[in-house]
């Protein structure tokens, strides 16, 4: 059983200034995941008639992306390739200090707390991130296209992206290219993706430009912090993709 | 009769559904743009729902509690998604497909509807693979498959085990097209609190913005709702935090019958409980019992030594361990179906076999496959057969790379080394088979309030097959509600803009206002999660893989004393009118509390033992369970302000393609 | 294609393309400057006929010029746009558990080349473009009346590298610009789109010229220094 203080942002709406205030914990089981060590926290504040700590959380199995805690100073804590719902809290030491933060980008505003509005993803997405095709029943069969395995793979490693914004919160400069990147990637990597590959990736930088996202300095920050290890290279071929766009467009 | 209509088609059942479609109404294409749908929900099946019908021209909103439709549930189902395309050349078709689901179910489903999702499965993976879904390839570049418990074939797509989630994301990307063409409006961080009926037809939802605490109303023609299952109710399952069954049970407080709540997945593979701190239950694929045994010891000292540490599990000796399954079940083995298995394993730990502190778990054991699989190695690459380190080394590397990722999961959370030592697995709730009535066109009993995916009953009986929920979220969403949702619109293309300043609307913001201001201003002693987990405790003791009469009556009081208790002590903090996940899981809570009592009497009611509903007293001599065919019915419940009072519908259901046999895995 | 400058990855490309461009400019200088440790009378000629060659004077060096301000001031733009994409910074960070040193101080590295730059231009472009565009002077000899005075850039070369305080400052500048090259070097390639078999097979090289070529700088100055 550890004892640890937590330094947690707490934040009351967009609209506030917030601070970090000290929270003890005690009798923590290395066995508990980090959000089920909040979540005690959390039990106590409110038996006290205090607010508890909003934070963003769903599936706690890594997959759907919504947890997002800055912890100790790296995306999703001290591991690699986990959500901070995977993270347990044997990686921590009896008196430990941790300071939990929320993403820090000027496009992932602040909605409460530890919850970031990481709304401008889904507007990088809905801009091209997408093959224009049609529910109808009858599209070519599946097997019509074969698809060479090794870009196969290659466009599923991309697709695996979870969209939690680790690496804009990792970034020193909150660049989300690497998310943008798995998508043009997967699509690019894809015979299906070609028809609008130009568009795709002009319309996804120019609206993640528009976001208010930083550039890439290529400190490769945001592979080592990525929960699903999106690879560098992805940036690497969007990089590709776009200037190809732009002197063909 | 009874007055559930389930508007099966006439006709063969290979022919149902194209004359279907060819004899229902459609809208023209000008006249879906005057058209609104509602739908509540954003996973497999309402994000596909949404996409196509703002494909086809229909004004959708598109409404979800999470901050974006990615993040939906769906998205972490890993197996893979079945298809009847036969690619391999094994057999497989449309016939068989059905055949496999319907036996799966224990014959409790209805015919029509599954020989329709077996007949649309191909089409779900041609549209994926359009969308540009990575689906796992061959060498040659084509489609690969694996195959799944319980069938014969091998049918099941998939992409690592991630299946669920390149899916979701197809069909989010498919939303996102229309989203930024203005057909699709989406509301995130929405939770719906009721359904709005205006002269008997669904017109519209209250709900609640999340982050404001704003109450809203929006009015449509129809109303769709793609919200999942209702695991949760035991509080720890494989389901995310914000899974809830509120958009399902307002809709049937407003009449939407609720059918066979009762039937509940339990997944055999599951990390077993670690403490009481536990928020959360996390899956282990299914696929690992192709190559795991699983066992527990066969002495009760060997079970106390392990307990207490003085014996590690891989120093106990051959015929001292007990592979239950195998010994009970000589012909499947390990790859008996779900229901099965965790019954076995239920039944070991309750004869006090269970392997760890809580005595909740049975060990699935990889020694053996890595021994086989190292030796075959060995023996291709010409080595050393007797040589034991080499062989346990090369044997982990295949291991690895079939199942790599899952190890490390496991390793992450229990902090043991599969590989060293065998996994502890428990069964943990998964998928709820119940859920709103619907008929053939996923059309509640509420007209113009439409079902689909989890929420709804249909396909699945009383067990759900592996890798089949992909299929029926999607089957729903982009290729059957589309069509039948527009034989209902085609009557309202001249209704115009649905008011929200009606009294129907006024009465339903009413109430729902008045729920909050409960919840919020009850100033009780106790949190949520308390009554949550206690909630939790009822149902799985008493509620889940083996179900008595006692048990189930105890539970039905038990629940209903919960429920006084929570509204009289509960405590949520802060106010409505801000971000409040105490608030927003109160409310959900308090709609767990009433769906338990059904669940319960559900349960009572059926008298027979059927895929995930299991009845100590209606099981055979061995153990097995007993389904009996005076219970060859849908139940399906009628709300009447308590769910004590919940009237009982039947519809019977007729097997007339497919001979009713007993299940055997013997 | 015109609005390229507009986007994220079209200034990180210009960025990327001026870096490639200095770093052969870089080379070439250092191959020069390293005749001067060989052979004075080399150097001199060599120096001499790049200082006088049309192309190099009246093309190259425009373009060198361009280059050298268009990266410092894109260099700048790009780390004002970063700073403004996180207006709230972070109480703790552990920037060293997933990123070098390098690449998180770019700004600080071309910074300090920067300086040395400007004061480069003082000690040599400046004095020398005065002596040949304003005092006219391009027979590049010591004493531009006597034809057999010889060469006047090893005795400036020389001449520079006397004071031990100047010295510091160039072997600091270098070393720095090292930092600034072993992220840099790849980067640029990165931000080109080139990631692939070819170039991880180059961060071998990048490696060797991100360290061999400023060292090779300071081991000249250091040369000069004690030779003289």
């Amino acid at each position: 059983m550890m004892n640890l203080t937590l330094k947690i942002w707490r934040q009351k709406d967009a609209n506030d200034k917030g601070q970090i205030v000290d929270y003890p914990v005690s009798d923590i089981s290395p066995d508990m995941s980090f959000l089920e060590m909040l979540d005690v926290l959390n039990q106590e504040l409110i038996e006290k008639g205090e607010s508890p700590v909003a934070f963003d959380h769903d599936c706690r199995e890594g997959i759907c992306g919504t947890c997002s805690l800055y912890i100790n100073g790296r995306a999703h804590g001290p591991s690699t390739k986990i959500t901070a719902c995977q993270l347990h809290m044997r990686s921590f030491n009896d008196g430990d200090t941790i300071y939990i933060e929320p993403w820090r980008a000027k496009a992932f505003p602040v909605v409460k707390d530890l919850i970031v509005d990481r709304s401008s993803f889904d507007r990088i997405q809905q801009a091209g991130g997408f093959i224009s095709v049609n529910t109808s029943g009858n599209t070519q069969d599946a097997n019509a296209i074969p698809i060479e395995k090794h870009n196969a793979d290659m466009a599923f490693d991309a697709a695996t992206c979870i969209g939690c914004g680790a690496c804009v919160a990792s970034c020193k400069n909150s660049s989300a290219m690497l998310f943008v990147s798995a998508k043009v990637s997967q699509f690019a990597l894809l015979p299906q993706g070609q028809v609008e590959a130009t568009d795709r990736v002009l319309n996804m930088v120019k609206q993640m430009d528009d976001e208010g996202f930083g550039n890439c300095t290529n400190t490769g920050a945001c592979e080592v912090e990525c929960p699903k290890g999106i690879s560098l290279e992805n940036i690497a071929r969007m990089n590709r993709e776009y200037l190809a766009a732009s002197f063909k467009g | 009769m009874s007055i559930l209509d389930s508007k099966i088609p006439e006709g063969p059942l290979a022919d149902k559904w194209t004359k279907h479609k060819n004899d229902i109404n459609l809208v023209n294409p000008a006249n879906k743009r005057l058209i609104d749908v509602i739908i509540v929900g954003t996973g497999l099946a309402g994000g596909s729902a949404a996409a196509t019908l703002a494909e086809l021209g229909y004004n959708v909103k598109a409404f979800c509690f999470q901050d974006s439709p990615r993040r939906a549930h769906s998205i972490a189902a890993q197996g893979g998604i079945n298809a009847a395309k036969n690619y391999q050349g094994d057999g497989d078709s449309t016939y068989r497909l059905f055949y496999d689901t319907v036996k799966g179910g224990d014959y409790r489903s209805r015919e029509a509807n599954v020989y329709r999702l077996a007949e649309v499965s191909t089409n779900i993976i041609d549209q994926c693979v359009a969308q540009g879904v990575p689906f796992a390839r061959e060498y040659g570049g084509l489609l690969d498959n694996r195959s799944f418990g319980g069938v014969l074939v091998s049918r099941t797509f998939y992409a690592k085990g991630q299946t669920g989630q390149q899916l979701l994301l197809g069909a989010y990307a498919a939303m996102n097209r229309q989203i930024g063409r203005g057909k699709i409006k989406m509301y995130t961080r929405h939770e719906m609190l009721d359904v709005v009926v205006v002269d008997g037809k669904a017109r519209g939802i209250i709900a609640r913005n999340l982050v404001t605490g704003e109450i809203e109303r929006h009015s449509a023609h129809a109303v769709v709702l793609g919200t999942g299952g209702y695991g949760n109710a035991f509080y720890l399952s494989t389901y995310a935090m914000g899974s809830n069954v509120t958009a399902a049970w307002k809709a049937h407080k407003r009449g939407a019958f609720f059918s066979n709540p009762c039937y509940t997945q339990i997944h055999p593979t599951c990390i077993p409980v670690s403490g009481d701190h536990q928020s959360k239950l996390t899956l282990m694929s299914e696929s690992l019992r192709n190559d795991g045994r699983i066992w527990v010891p066969k002495h009760k000292k060997d079970v106390e030594a392990i307990r207490n540490g003085s014996l590690k599990p891989t120093d106990l000796a051959e015929e001292d361990r007990d592979y239950y399954l195998e010994r009970r079940y000589p012909a499947f083995g390990n790859l008996v179906p779900r229901d099965v298995a965790s019954r076995a394993a239920k039944e070991r730990c309750d004869a006090g076999y269970g392997v760890n502190q809580t005595g909740e778990a049975v060990y699935l054991d990889f020694a053996a496959a890595i021994e086989r699989y190292g030796k075959e190695q060995a023996y291709v690459k010409g080595l050393n057969v007797d040589d034991k380190a080499l062989v346990t080394k090369l044997g982990k590397e295949v291991v690895e790379n079939k199942y790599g990722n899952l190890f490390q999961m496991y390793e992450k959370i229990v902090d043991q080394n599969p590989y060293e030592t065998p996994m502890m697995i428990y069964p943990a709730v998964h998928y709820t088979m119940g859920g709103l009535w619907v008929d053939y066109n996923l059309m509640t009993t509420v007209p113009g309030l439409y079902a689909i995916g989890e929420a709804n009953f249909s396909d699945h009986g009383a067990n759900r097959l592996g890798a089949s929920a992909l299929m029926q979220g999607l089957a729903d969403g982009y290729f059957v509600l589309p069509y039948t949702i527009g034989d209902y619109l085609a009557h309202d293309i001249r209704t115009g803009p649905i008011p929200t300043d009606t009294k129907e609307f006024d009465e339903a913001e009413q109430k729902v206002r008045g729920d909050i201001d409960k919840l919020v201003n009850n100033k009780g002693t106790k949190s949520v999660d308390h009554f949550h987990k206690r909630l939790g405790k009822i149902m799985w003791n008493k509620c889940g893989m083996a179900r008595n009469e006692k048990d189930l009556k105890d539970a039905i009081s038990e629940i209903a004393a919960l429920r006084e208790e929570f509204y009289k002590d509960v405590f949520v903090p802060g106010t409505d009118n801000e971000y409040n996940e105490e608030l927003a899981k109160a409310g959900r809570v308090a709609d767990f509390l009433e769906l338990g009592e059904l669940f319960a009497k559900d349960a009572l009611e059926r008298e027979e033992s059927a895929g995930g509903h299991f009845r100590d007293e209606y099981q055979t001599e061995t153990g097995e369970a007993m389904r009996r065919k005076e219970f060859q019915y849908v139940s399906a419940w009628e709300y009447k302000g308590q769910p004590s009072e919940a009237v009982h519908h039947k519809e019977s259901l007729e097997y007339k393609n497919i001979e009713v046999k007993e299940r055997s895995y013997k | 294609m015109s609005g390229i400058l507009n986007s994220s990855i079209g200034r990180k490309f210009a960025m990327a393309l001026s870096a490639l461009f200095l770093m052969v400019f870089l080379l070439q200088h250092f191959a020069i400057n390293i005749l001067s440790v060989f052979s004075p009378d080399t150097f001199n000629e060599v120096s001499h006929f790049m200082g006088t060659f049309w192309v190099i004077q009246y093309v190259l060096q425009p373009v060198l010029i361009f280059g050298v301000v268009f990266h410092f001031v894109m260099g700048f733009v790009l780390e004002y746009k970063n700073w403004n994409a996180r207006q709230v910074g972070y109480a703790k960070t552990s920037r060293s558990a997933n990123s070098t040193w390098m690449s998180r101080n770019m700004l600080l590295t071309g910074a300090v080349v920067l300086a040395f730059m400007i004061l480069h231009f003082i000690d040599f472009w400046i004095p020398e473009i005065n002596t040949k565009y304003i005092v006219g002077d391009t027979s590049g000899l010591i004493d531009p009346a006597n034809t057999e005075s010889g060469f006047r850039y090893y005795e400036e070369l020389v001449h520079k590298f006397h004071h031990p305080l100047r010295v510091g400052a160039y072997v600091l500048s270098f070393v720095l610009l090292s930092l600034h090259l072993l992220h840099g070097f790849n980067s640029a390639f990165q931000s080109v789109g080139a990631n692939n078999k070819y170039t991880k097979g180059l961060k071998g090289f990048s490696k060797v010229y991100a360290i061999g070529v400023p060292l090779g700088f300071v081991v000249i100055a250091l040369f000069h220094h004690f030779t003289h």
